[in-house]
């Protein structure tokens, strides 16, 4: 059943699943999740839930996706009408509304990232990848490239975001190095791809490099 | 009272008014797009700017910025119009400038406001956002790229209609105003849409491309579609009914309508009688108002007042029936009866068949009980003031219900569906029974399911004993409510169109206990019910069910035609003016009965329309109160007529099949069929 959903998005076919039910790791975590709220205040939690549908699809068939028939499952959960869980799971980027691949490539592309060469991080990741535009999945299936705005992580820019984890200080060298390593099965640990710690200066630290405190004259 | 200045004019207007409130007060008009008095602000169309002295210094937009005492307002500084030409601007970037082939042109707020904080020209060179069109049903039609994102549409809709099915979806440059999964808006109130929507978004589908509103003639009128009582306008164009729009009547519509009221226009248009018809020889053949005359002089000529019977059907105004009542005296028949349902009835005091709470009451009330009857299709718009109600009192008004299970916008305690639980709740034990007495100004609604039944009598009597023991009645407040769905029948009740001391009623003049039965818009039954040898005269507009068994059909005039009084539930008289001629031969139905009378010798002595309201008051003097309804409380508590230990154990059942489809109008519109086959009885969601 390809339904138009009608959010403006290319009209591209896919299939919407026709049934969706929360398994029992999705159950602990919503029981969790909904014990924050005051009772009444339960859908308060449907960003939450919107995530837990997300990874459960992940687990369950690879690609990180909220079906309309989930967000169904989450206003019947949460005792609120379909349509206020429909409007904020396509409100969020985070959310996506149609099947992805296997590997979620989110390019940053605001302004601090841009400066710092998000374009040349898009090219690599189109090269590696065979994706074309924005939004599109490669054709093996296993990466969908998508543009996102200011991840929050400009001291490190460009960044460039694979499923939850942040890969800072990219370059098109270390995109192609990223995706290779994905495609071996590999997932190398996230943070800044300079070897740099947290957001400290690369090369080391450039201040409180000696104990010797000099007091102001 | 706070006071504040609004462009040097002082006014004062109660805390926790709005700035756009004051600047009403103080008779300045506001531009606004998104502001609607009835629904929740949303404050995002920006349009409504003024500038506050003292406040932060930046255009505020009024209808979100609450009053405060000393407040000095600018409405049409520089600053002000500059900002609401800006936001004007910004509007338009996106809008489509195809008013020449928009429905709303002519009455569109934004091509109003154009004219006033519009440029003459675009600087904006880009292409313009394309949306596609949503699908919202039979009734309501969407040019979605003409939408400003006022949300007026979403608030309407979750909260007076109480269906949350629209949404705003997407953000930023995609967001989109819809349903997201392709459906039609389950709602009897989504004509409402149409007037709401402030651009051409959302227009009526039926009406589409028929007319320009400067090209209508435009009469007041009252709704006959159920007993609300509705006020109304008619817009018409030479002989046709365009379309119907509400007036204002906080007491009774607000400014909504329901969409039966709205949209069955269509069928007036079809199946009418516009000749008069005499059966010759077994078939029915088109005759002359005399050769009709002729034959029905010649049938009463000899036949006695006992086997001539009447009945008035649910559309009928009350001059019609007077006419009629008073024809059968002049003939010597007391066999006059107004419910083809049965319902039964006491009308030895007014408060045992009105709705005493008065619509506008609800919004007094505290608790509710309803007793076989599902307001949501018998009455939308008393069904969208208890919601508003139970909206008002945060979703915490106890409302119970003894009648068929069915979602009514807000939440119900459904009890045992037979009118045993009636006995239940009058006991000092129970639960419920106790919420009720604890209210401070509880409520029960009796539907016509609950009295239509074979002990509808000792319903209404257990009613209204249930209703006295848990403090619904009181000196000042009358809890006790009769919710009727036929816009006649108060009228006719108070009129006392029904049997004599000796008089059948109307099973009783079904299978040949009269020779002469005269229907005067009576359609609610199965017309083989019928004598096989009674003589049927039918005296209405619409070739529905009783003209098929008619042997002489009298062409009458629909509401829309004819200057009437109606009586809706409430008791308040009210009336309609003629906006169109009716079709062909048909005549307004009083004028039909006076000309008959004379035809046959027993002229009725009234020739113009006040001297029949004349006669109205005479026979009752509530006809010359018009549109008043005023509360009262009761402190009499005897029970109409009825032995409540007589009620029986069926479960009350619905009492339409669909709400789309109740009269002969309604059953003639191709809309409302439309609306019947897609929102069928039990399925709420209907696929595209």
């Amino acid at each position: 059943m390809a339904e138009d959903i009608g959010d403006g998005a290319k009209a591209e076919q896919f299939a919407q699943p026709t049934g969706f039910a929360f398994d029992a790791v999705s159950e602990a975590e919503i029981t969790k999740v909904v014990a924050k709220y005051p009772p009444g205040r339960q859908a308060s939690a449907v960003i939450p839930l919107l995530y837990i549908v997300q990874e459960q699809m992940k687990r369950s068939s690879g690609s990180a996706w909220v079906p309309r028939v989930a967000m169904d499952a989450v206003a019947q959960k949460l005792e609120m009408p379909p349509m206020r869980v429909y409007e904020v799971a396509t409100f969020y980027l985070m959310f996506n509304t149609r099947p992805i691949g296997q590997f979620h490539l989110q390019v940053c592309t605001t302004t601090p990232c841009w400066l710092r060469g998000s374009d040349a991080v898009t090219a690599a990741c189109r090269k590696a990848t065979g994706i074309q535009g924005w939004g599109e999945t490669s054709a093996d299936g296993m990466f969908t490239m998508t543009e996102v705005e200011c991840l929050g992580a400009c001291v490190n820019a460009p960044i460039l975001q694979v499923d939850n984890d942040f890969y800072e200080d990219m370059d098109a060298e270390r995109t192609e190095a990223l995706i290779a390593a994905l495609r071996r099965g590999e997932r190398p640990p996230a943070g800044s791809m300079a070897g740099r710690q947290g957001s400290a200066p690369e090369g080391g630290p450039t201040t409180l490099t000696s104990l010797d405190a000099q007091p102001a004259e | 009272m706070v006071k504040v200045t609004v462009d040097g004019i002082e006014v004062e207007v109660p805390p926790g008014a709005n700035v756009l409130q004051a600047c009403e007060a103080a008779g300045k008009e506001i531009p606004r797009f998104c502001y609607h008095d009835r629904l929740s602000v949303a404050g995002n169309c920006r349009m409504c700017l003024v500038e506050i002295e003292k406040a932060p210094p930046k255009p505020i937009s009024s209808c979100s910025y609450p009053v405060a005492d000393g407040m000095v307002v600018h409405t049409d500084s520089p600053m002000v119009r500059a900002a609401r030409r800006g936001v004007m601007e910004f509007l338009l970037i996106n809008h489509p400038l195809d008013c020449p082939i928009c429905d709303q042109g002519g009455e569109c707020d934004l091509q109003d406001q154009a004219i006033g904080y519009g440029m003459d020209h675009s600087r904006y060179a880009e292409n313009k956002r394309a949306v596609k069109d949503k699908y919202l049903g039979p009734l309501v039609k969407t040019v979605m790229t003409r939408c400003i994102q006022c949300t007026r549409c979403i608030r309407f809709a979750s909260e007076i209609a109480g269906v949350p099915e629209l949404g705003a979806t997407s953000r930023g440059e995609n967001m989109e105003v819809g349903t997201y999964v392709e459906r039609a808006l389950t709602s009897e109130l989504s004509g409402n849409l149409i007037d709401i929507c402030p651009v051409g978004a959302l227009t009526s589908k039926p009406y589409a491309f028929v007319a320009r509103p400067w090209e209508l003639r435009k009469t007041d009128s009252i709704d006959v579609l159920d007993a609300v009582g509705a006020n109304i306008r008619i817009d018409a164009r030479g002989p046709a009914v365009l379309r119907i729009l509400p007036r204002v009547n906080d007491d009774v519509n607000e400014e909504w309508l329901a969409d039966k009221s709205r949209f069955a226009i269509d069928g007036l248009k079809r199946r009418r009688l516009d000749a008069c018809w005499v059966r010759r020889d077994g078939t029915l053949q088109r005759a002359t108002w005399e050769e009709a005359f002729d034959a029905i002089a010649m049938r009463l000529d000899g036949a006695t007042g006992d086997r001539i019977g009447a009945v008035a059907g649910n559309l009928v105004d009350v001059e019609s029936m007077l006419a009629l009542k008073d024809l059968m005296a002049t003939l010597g028949s007391q066999n006059l009866d107004c419910r083809q349902d049965g319902a039964a009835v006491d009308v030895s005091r007014r408060d045992f068949y009105t709705f005493n709470t008065t619509i506008a009451g609800i919004e007094d009330a505290d608790a509710v009980l309803l007793v076989g009857t599902n307001p949501r299709h018998e009455a939308p718009l008393i069904n969208a003031r208890i919601r508003k109600r139970w909206l008002a009192l945060s979703g915490r008004m106890p409302v119970f219900a003894v009648a068929p299970h069915a979602e009514l916008t807000y939440a119900v305690h459904w009890l045992e569906n037979t009118p045993r639980a009636l006995a239940t709740l009058a006991d000092e034990s129970s639960d419920v029974g106790r919420t009720l007495r604890s209210a401070k100004r509880p409520m029960l609604i009796l539907g016509q399911a609950a009295l239509t039944r074979p002990d509808g009598a000792a319903v209404l009597a257990a009613s209204w004993q249930l209703a006295a023991a848990t403090g619904m009645m009181t000196p000042d407040w009358h809890g006790f409510n009769v919710l009727h769905t036929a816009a006649a029948r108060v009228g006719a009740l108070d009129l006392r169109f029904l049997p004599g001391p000796r008089g059948k009623d109307f099973t009783g003049m079904l299978g040949g206990g009269v020779d002469v039965l005269w229907l005067l818009g009576a359609d609610e039954f199965d017309p083989a019910r019928i004598g096989r040898n009674t003589f049927v005269i039918y005296q209405g507009h619409h070739g529905d069910h009783g003209a098929s068994r008619a042997d002489v059909i009298l062409p009458g005039a629909a509401y829309t035609e004819k200057n009437g009084t109606y009586v809706n539930t409430e008791g308040r008289v009210q009336r309609g003016f003629f906006a169109t001629y009716p079709p062909g031969q048909a005549r307004e139905d009083w004028k039909i009965v006076r000309a008959l009378s004379d035809r046959i010798g027993r002229r009725l002595p009234y020739d113009t329309i006040e001297a029949v309201r004349a006669r109205m008051e005479q026979l009752n003097p509530v006809f010359a109160r018009l549109d008043i309804s005023p509360h009262f409380g009761v402190s009499d508590m005897t029970p109409p007529a009825g032995d409540p230990s007589a009620i029986g154990t069926e479960p009350f059942l619905p009492l339409f099949q669909t709400y789309y489809q109740t009269d002969a109008i309604s059953r003639a519109s191709p809309t409302m069929a439309e609306c019947a086959a897609i929102y069928r009885p039990g399925m709420a969601v209907a696929a595209e």
